[in-house]
């Protein structure tokens, strides 16, 4: 009898689904993920004056430090489970390609990722009183690849810290410099759709020559980071 | 090559001294900015240099991941080939050439620089085995932050009384200096705290993931700017052919005290390198199989 | 090189560093196919190192491993792998584990892991997660997991430390059984004992090498004889 494949796609399916429902039954890493997204917001809130005249040309600025911290915060978590019993090394010996362990935590990591972000939103929509001045559709696209942006790296080089000696600190220091031109190109657009005082488009053709740049160099070079040994 | 050594260093000595006496007394003194200026002699070889190490650095980290598989060699080669031709090829048309020289770029060095890249694989991959591809990776990398660092710190140096603020956020240059040292610096981390035996490989993917990046930093901060114009520090524009050739006197002296530093590196590595192999292959109990089977043969370079 | 009649899993000079530390020095050996061997020997004498090797997770320093004529990853699917960490997710119960490893090998049929599970002793209907089993229940999973797609080659490392008297012998009772159905069977153990009756042969190593080999003539060709 032929052995069926193990394809890329059921095998992605398979290991997004087993995370999803990990991760809902021990909602404790949920919720407390989602109070420190809570508090990061209220710190910025006492820290940048939202009355202050020039807060909404910041604001683009606060959001995305505040996803930046959240989303490290929930990045360092990916590998945690596979690495408590070694289960990396029952993927390893089997015939699953690596690509579909990658593609499968990054969109977990999105999705996490996007549901802290759903909180955040609304909190600095209240706390600043924002209004949208420039088209505020465009916001969505930017927060798609942006958010993308930050987790196909951010799962990336959480898997090349595993074998370091400061795990958690690793993926700051591997994340931010790669970041920097994506967390431009976030901050940038955000600030414009917000104060509609520049077209937002450049930076959302920015950030997807980034997601597709990068999004293809990780899915190429994981399977070396996987067999790291 | 023990030889070659000091009379390089004695020469390198001698012509820093050099370009020194130059920047510092026979370059004419510069209208607008008077003496202050001659900090360029050093910012801009340092940042020169500091480029050119970073450029071989992701030359040897491709080299080396190409190198683990035979089939992902034979890619890297065609791909690298391509990248030459379609870039000399482009840079002659005058639609590119209009788009460079509105950001800033003069065709003619877009044309080195895409030249530099298939030229430069081959002779590294030539010239260099694959340990060695590593050893080279580290050592341009470690001597390519140092010289950054000194644009960096120059860099504000010359901002601050000439231009009256330390740093701009939107000058290109200097920020994507800035993200290209904050790189390379987590690229050393990175070799530092991994505990994997595939630590080199790793670095070696970091080393690509930063070299996308630079061109994205880049055009980023690029249309950053056309939408908030910012200051611009340095200035574009002619110079005159006194203070360039002395410039390109002190770059000529930084690049043989490079070439020395790294040199030196290059070999201190390779030491330690020996050293751990001969304690592995003692581990191993025969010494027989010691002499046999070392990889990094000094004498042989 | 003629082609043997019987496949097999050749080891040739194999070496295996960590740094300075040399875990195999040098290994050659050649196993033949549905047979059951046991490594023995002290701890650091390199029998973990090796069997991880075999599975395709340690890339040997130098030297060449080939089970039936292919590299250990390019075999991977023939290849059944068990170590002391469970290799099993804690959160979930066993069959969820099952039912996703199996995933990983391209089955998306419950049937063949409730088989399994059943084979080694425990209740696929069973929902407490892994993580609040007894050990033996535990290797018992790991062990199930190991077998999820039918492999011809089993690599076992210590599966019978810190395991009750009791589970111990069925899992042993169970391998006698893979044996005897052709499977190739390697168990590293400090327990020889437990495997007197079954063992084809035993192999000791020692500093990273392979020092002995020794076939078992206690081993008993009775399918029926339950181990004392």
């Amino acid at each position: 009898m032929t052995p069926p494949s193990a394809s890329l796609w059921a095998v992605t399916l398979a290991t997004l689904k087993k995370d999803i429902r990990l991760e809902w039954r021990s909602k404790d890493a949920l919720n407390s993920m989602l109070f420190f997204s809570l508090l990061v917001v209220v710190i910025f809130a006492f820290s940048f004056d939202p009355l202050a005249e020039e807060s909404r040309h910041i604001v683009g600025g606060l959001v995305w430090v505040a996803f930046l911290f959240a989303a490290v915060v929930a990045l360092n978590q990916t590998w945690a489970r596979e690495l408590r019993n070694q289960v990396l090394d029952a993927y390893r010996v089997s015939p699953a390609p690596a690509t579909a362990l990658f593609l499968a935590k990054s969109i977990g990591n999105f999705i996490f990722v996007s549901v802290l972000e759903a909180l955040m939103v609304p909190l600095f929509v209240i706390f600043y009183n924002l209004h949208v001045l420039g088209p505020a559709w465009q916001l969505i696209p930017l927060a798609v690849l942006g958010t993308w942006a930050l987790v196909v790296n951010g799962t990336f080089f959480a898997a090349m810290s595993v074998r370091t000696r400061n795990r958690e600190l690793m993926l700051p220091l591997l994340l931010f410099p790669i970041s920097i031109p994506a967390v431009l190109g976030m901050v940038a657009g955000t600030t414009a759709v917000l104060t509609g005082d520049n077209p937002a488009h450049f930076y959302i053709v920015l950030l997807l020559t980034y997601d597709v740049v990068f999004t293809t160099a990780s899915l190429a070079l994981f399977e070396t980071i996987l067999h790291a040994e | 090559m023990k030889r070659i050594f000091p009379i390089l260093a004695a020469l390198t000595a001698v012509f820093l001294a050099y370009a020194t006496y130059r920047n510092l007394v026979l370059a004419p003194t510069d209208a607008l900015q008077g003496d202050v200026y001659r900090i360029i002699y050093y910012h801009v070889p340092s940042a020169w240099t500091a480029f050119l190490l970073f450029f071989i650095n992701f030359i040897a980290s491709v080299q080396y991941l190409a190198s683990a598989k035979p089939s992902r060699q034979a890619v890297a080669k065609w791909v690298v080939i391509a990248i030459g031709v379609v870039g000399v090829v482009a840079t002659f048309l005058p639609q590119v050439q209009g788009q460079l020289k509105s950001i800033g770029m003069r065709p003619s060095a877009m044309t080195t620089t895409v030249i530099m890249i298939p030229l430069a694989y081959f002779l590294i991959g030539k010239w260099f085995s694959r340990e060695r591809l590593d050893v080279l990776a580290v050592t341009s990398a470690e001597v390519g932050v140092v010289f950054c660092t000194i644009v960096l710190v120059t860099g504000p140096i010359w901002a601050r009384p000439v231009w009256g603020i330390w740093w701009a956020p939107g000058d290109i240059r200097l920020t994507s200096t800035l993200v290209l040292w904050l790189i390379y610096v987590s690229y050393l981390l990175l070799r530092r705290f991994s505990s994997s035996a595939q630590t080199q490989m790793l670095a070696a993917a970091l080393a690509v993931f930063g070299a996308l990046d630079v061109p994205l930093v880049y055009f980023s901060i690029w249309f950053f700017r056309t939408q908030h114009p910012q200051p611009v520090i340095g200035g574009s524009g002619s110079m005159d052919p006194r203070m360039l050739q002395t410039l390109l006197i002190s770059w000529l002296a930084f690049l043989c005290f490079a070439l020395l530093v790294c040199w030196s590196r290059f070999r201190l590595e390779l030491l330690k390198r020996e050293v751990e192999e001969l304690y592995a292959l003692e581990s191993l109990g025969s010494a027989a199989e010691v002499k046999a089977s070392l990889p990094l043969q000094r004498s042989a370079r | 090189m003629t082609e043997t009649a019987r496949p097999t899993i050749t080891v040739q000079n194999v070496v295996k560093q960590f740094g300075r530390f040399a875990a195999l020095r040098g290994v050659s050996a050649e196993f033949a196919a549905g047979r059951f061997h046991a490594i023995l020997g002290d701890n650091g004498a390199g029998k973990t190192t090796l069997l991880r090797a075999l599975a395709g997770l340690a890339q040997p320093t130098s030297g060449e491993i080939s089970i039936f004529g292919k590299s250990p990853r390019e075999a991977c699917r023939e290849i059944g792998y068990m170590a002391h960490p469970s290799l099993l997710y804690d959160e979930m119960s066993g069959m969820e584990n099952l039912r996703y490893f199996a995933g990983l090998y391209g089955i998306f049929e419950d049937s063949g892991s409730q088989t399994v599970i059943r084979a080694v002793g425990l209740d696929p209907e069973l929902p407490r997660p892994v993580g609040q089993y007894s050990q033996g229940m535990r290797q018992r999973m790991s062990l199930a997991r190991a077998l999820l797609q039918d492999p011809k080659v089993l690599l076992l490392d210590e599966p019978f430390s810190n395991v009750d008297v009791h589970s111990a012998r069925e899992m042993v009772g169970l391998l006698r059984a893979m044996r005897d159905s052709g499977k190739t069977i390697f168990v590293v153990t400090h327990q020889a004992v437990l495997l007197d009756g079954v063992a084809d042969e035993f192999v000791w190593m020692e500093a990273g090498r392979i020092v002995d080999r020794t076939a078992n003539a206690a081993r008993s060709t009775d399918p029926n004889e339950v181990l004392r």
